[in-house]
């Protein structure tokens, strides 16, 4: 462990800029930041602008939160640890990387919660508050000691900064101002255009009084010149500048916005971490469309007023996350039954039960596919990334309208408070959900008029003269007509599967990164998309015969995978949620608990698909999935 | 009435049709003989007949329950739901398509205990609408379960010795909840006076509760017997801003002149258990209507496109 004690005073005043040329610069094609401070410091306010300033100037950005469970933790402790990891590349970002080549710490306890996580570099600069190791309390110095004694295993080298001592000369609350003066310091280390980040701030504290705002200028310009004065090295990570319009986004924005761009008009919900913010984005802007967002009274509530609205006009969307799938079941294969068309989008967290409310996981694929009581034939799609969350809203507006089907949407919370830059969409009238028909109905159209093939059928909506139809949970027939005969209630399932079918061959085989055959085929699904390929690459680059494949549906399964299957010695899948371990103890090659997506996949193609995934309340990183790859090589990891 | 204000269909149908009772009549309703429904049924078809509600612009919503078989059996559009949820259902229709006829059936099962929490709610929204609770006190369709409103000591399957609890008071309830905007009593015994009460809360601005007393002749058959029996156990709410039915002025002789707009006398005449009392117990046209208040200009699609762009160049890089 190497310690530098910057120079702290602050009445060395130096009337000329430091010496560019005396400062080291990193040069590389990538870096990854970690900014963590207590709950409430604001270390993520910082780090978000941080990387919205990357993005803006063409950096590719990849942003993960580090959350505590509660709003205010007690300080000082490593469950407290709040902020982000930004990875900024010159190349677009697809992951969160493995660990942290620069921290920034508030304290050394939220620090050491990234120490004990692992998510540190062994040589990471630690840029760190330093006001503790000499604090008055010696209770907080002993903590400090020890926290330091814990870390010295590893090389980080520690910068100490006087954060507070800094701020006090112009604020009187620092708690209120550290994460400003932190954004400058990195904005010199990073050689980040300040005006972009004045614009940045002035936007955010908007609703702000004008003090406010030029107090966060000041801290911002004085971090800024404290690192310039103090630091020995600079970071350059070379700007591609991308060819088209870019917009930068995380994925709860992205669901939001596309959701408005799909036309839709409605959406229920109630509040759940971590879809809510989907709704807070919404609820800012939809009225502006002519949309509503209404706060429902329960879960089951809030999907009910969806289905409501979607059968009488336009489709509607609901927006939640496992407690609250768990709870909307019921409404859920009403809809089905019903064939009224519905989005639902579920931004998964950990569970089962309440889980891991704030953390990614990959958990609701069976819930969401089998969850409903009898057979409940639906839609459920996965983006994989900030866009697609954002371009899959329209696309599952318009399956649902088309099928007249229930199409769930399994985004996670990775996708959600990530944010990442994407081309920005060209949304045209095409894209928007058509004005409502309300022509009259042909005289003997009935309301589910099945077409015998394709168990299709044009919707009626209130209003369409001639079109009269009591819709029911029932079994029913064509005409609607509750109907328990074992003709009627075998007709309406084959009809509601039929589409399902016909919907599978409407897709394209999904194509394979990588070779078109090799050893070993690693399929994921949702927002592993990126630390999956970035293992692939890695592997590949050793010589090891493997490719992966990225699925966006998930029921029906995209078509053609079972010779793509064939064409590799060994599939596996990778996924953030809970299997056993094949050599635990009492496990079985029966009895194993697998991967939720390998369990669909064994029982569609009947090929011994393995699994390898994990729970780790944080999203994959790259070296993880590469170990696993090396691990899991048909004939070992020699090439 | 903001409902007949802004019809969107105007210009697809002949504006000269009318409409008779049989126009609204769908398949024939297929409940126990004696049973209150029935009566219901028939006065939400001389209602919608009455008012000349176009079938296709008219919606009928319920849950699950004997009673909310009742949308099959009229010809508008219909939902027959999930037990309890008919409410946010047709919450969701008419945030869309405020135009629309609602009316909601439920049962005391349905609204009372699985849908409660629906029932408090949609109150404090106050949407236009119309809704029935058809209270026989006692699960009938799954046959014979203790309700929240049978009466202590009924006997049922689930309480074998008698219903342990009193009876819920679903008007008291209803009044107690803030926005509530009409909440009305009436029995299926005097169909004159459910037609009165029901027209009345038709008219009303708002959510419209309308609580109608009725006994199962399968499980319940003696619940309002005396009331039948002995006019003397009723007392009839009479005000011009409720209901006053001159049809009934022989029958029953204890009348009490309310008005509506007292909220504390409602409250004083729901809490009293000496007789049965039937009519609007509070009406106020003036609270906010939940779409009303979410009400937003319709936007083209070329106006959504350019706000969509404006929005994403807050986004851009």
């Amino acid at each position: 462990m190497t310690t530098t004690t910057a120079a702290t005073s602050t009445k060395k005043k130096k009337t000329a800029q430091a010496d560019d040329a005396a400062k080291r610069t990193i040069r590389v094609k990538e870096h990854t930041v970690e900014v963590v401070s207590d709950s409430g410091e604001g270390a993520q306010k910082c780090a978000q602008t941080f990387g919205r300033v990357s993005a803006k100037m063409g950096n590719g950005v990849w942003t993960v939160e580090i959350i505590p469970a509660e709003i205010q933790p007690p300080p000082r402790t490593p469950t407290s640890a709040s902020g982000n990891r930004v990875r900024i590349g010159t190349k677009p970002v697809t992951n969160w990387g493995d660990a942290a080549h620069l921290a920034v710490a508030f304290n050394e306890q939220v620090l050491l919660h990234r120490h004990r996580a692992g998510a540190l570099t062994d040589d990471c600069l630690i840029l760190i508050e330093n006001m503790w190791k000499t604090h008055e309390d010696e209770d907080i110095r002993k903590e400090w000691a020890a926290a330091m004694e814990e870390m010295s295993g590893k090389r980080y080298r520690f910068i100490e900064v006087p954060m507070e001592e800094q701020c006090l000369t112009l604020v009187d609350n620092p708690r209120k101002g550290k994460n400003m003066f932190v954004l400058g310091m990195l904005a010199n280390v990073y050689s980040r255009d300040l005006e972009i980040i004045r614009d940045l701030i002035r936007y955010e504290f908007r609703k702000k009084s004008q003090e406010v705002i030029e107090s966060n200028l000041a801290l911002l310009d004085m971090g800024y010149g404290w690192a310039e004065e103090n630091l020995d090295f600079k970071v350059e990570i070379p700007i591609e500048a991308p060819t088209v319009p870019m917009v930068v986004m995380n994925g709860n924005q992205a669901i939001a916005m596309g959701g408005i761009a799909s036309g839709m008009e409605l959406c229920a919900m109630y509040p759940i971490t971590p879809a809510t913010s989907a709704s807070h984005h919404l609820a800012e802007v939809f009225e502006n469309y002519g949309g509503v967002v209404h706060q429902a009274e329960d879960e089951i509530a809030a999907v009910g007023v969806a289905v409501g609205a979607s059968f009488a006009g336009k489709v509607a969307f609901t927006i939640t996350s496992g407690p609250g799938l768990a709870l909307k079941t019921e409404f859920l294969g009403l809809a089905v039954m019903t064939e009224t068309p519905l989005v639902l989008v579920d931004v998964q967290r950990g569970g089962p039960s309440t889980g891991l409310p704030t953390k990614i996981e990959q958990s609701d694929l069976l819930a969401a596919v089998f969850g409903q009581t009898g057979d409940a034939p639906k839609v459920v799609m996965a983006p994989a990334t900030m866009e697609e969350c954002f371009l899959c809203m329209t696309t599952a507006r318009k399956i649902a309208e088309t099928f007249r089907c229930l199409v769930m949407v399994l985004s996670d919370a990775n996708l959600a408070t990530g944010v990442q830059p994407f081309p920005r969409p060209n949304v045209t009238r095409d894209w928007l959900a058509a004005p409502l028909d309300l022509s009259p109905v042909p005289d003997g159209q009935k309301p589910y008029d099945w077409d015998p093939k394709t168990g299709l059928s044009r919707r009626v909506i209130p209003g369409q003269p001639n079109g009269m139809f009591r819709a029911t949970g029932l079994s029913h027939d064509e005409s609607s007509k509750i109907g328990y005969t074992p003709d009627v209630h075998e007709r309406g399932c084959e009809m509601r599967a039929r589409k399902m079918a016909v919907f599978q061959h409407t897709m394209r085989p999904p194509t394979v990164y990588g070779a078109e055959e090799g050893d070993l085929l690693v399929v994921g699904w949702g927002s592993t998309l990126g630390a999956i390929e970035e293992a692939v690459d890695r592997a590949r680059d050793e010589g090891l015969s493997v490719s992966s494949l990225h699925l966006r549906f998930l029921s029906p399964l995209e078509p053609g995978l079972k010779e793509i299957f064939q064409r590799f010695k060994k599939v596996m899948t990778v996924e953030v949620n809970y299997s056993d371990d094949p050599k635990a103890p009492y496990v079985t090659d029966e009895n194993r608990r697998r991967g939720q997506l390998s369990i669909l996949l064994r029982n569609a193609t009947l090929v011994d698909v393995d699994c390898w995934t994990r729970v780790p309340g944080e999203p994959l990183r790259p070296f993880q999935i590469h170990e696993a790859i090396r691990a899991n090589m048909p004939n070992g990891a020699q090439s | 009435m903001i409902q007949f204000g802004c019809s969107l269909l105007g210009s697809s149908v002949d504006e000269d049709r009318s409409f008779e009772m049989d126009d609204y009549q769908a398949a024939t309703a297929r409940w126990c003989s004696g049973c209150g429904d029935h009566a219901v049924l028939a006065a939400v078809q001389r209602l919608l007949a009455e008012k000349q509600l176009p079938p296709e612009e008219t919606m009928i919503v319920s849950g699950i329950g004997c009673s909310s078989r009742f949308p099959h059996y009229v010809n508008s559009y219909g939902f027959h739901g999930l037990h309890g949820r008919a409410l946010p259902v047709a919450t969701g229709v008419k945030l869309r398509r405020p135009e629309l006829n609602v009316f909601v059936v439920m049962g005391d099962g349905d609204c009372c205990s699985i849908g409660a929490g629906h029932w408090i709610h949609t109150i404090r929204y106050n949407p236009n609408m119309v809704a029935l609770m058809l209270d026989n006190g006692v699960y009938g369709l799954t046959k014979n379960q203790t309700s929240p409103t049978s009466p202590t000591g009924l006997k049922s399957n689930t309480n074998p010795k008698g219903a342990l609890l009193h009876a819920m008071n679903p008007i008291a309830t209803t009044l107690g909840v803030e926005n509530a905007s009409f909440v009305a009593q009436t029995g299926d015994w005097v169909p004159d006076h459910i037609y009165a009460v029901l027209e009345a809360a038709f008219e009303h601005r708002g959510f419209a509760f309308v609580r109608i007393l009725q006994r199962c002749p399968q499980y319940t058959d003696q619940l309002f017997l005396n009331a039948m029996r002995d006019p003397n156990t009723i007392e009839l709410l009479v005000h011009p801003d409720g209901v006053d039915v001159p049809s009934l002025d022989g029958l029953y002789k204890n009348k009490i002149y309310h008005d509506p707009s007292d909220l504390v006398g409602a409250f004083r005449l729901a809490q009293l258990d000496d007789k049965i009392r039937l009519g609007v117990f509070y009406r106020n046209d003036d609270l906010p209507v939940y779409e009303e208040v979410r009400a937003v200009p319709a936007k083209t699609a070329d106006e959504k496109i350019a706000i969509l762009n404006e929005e994403l160049d807050r986004y851009a890089v």
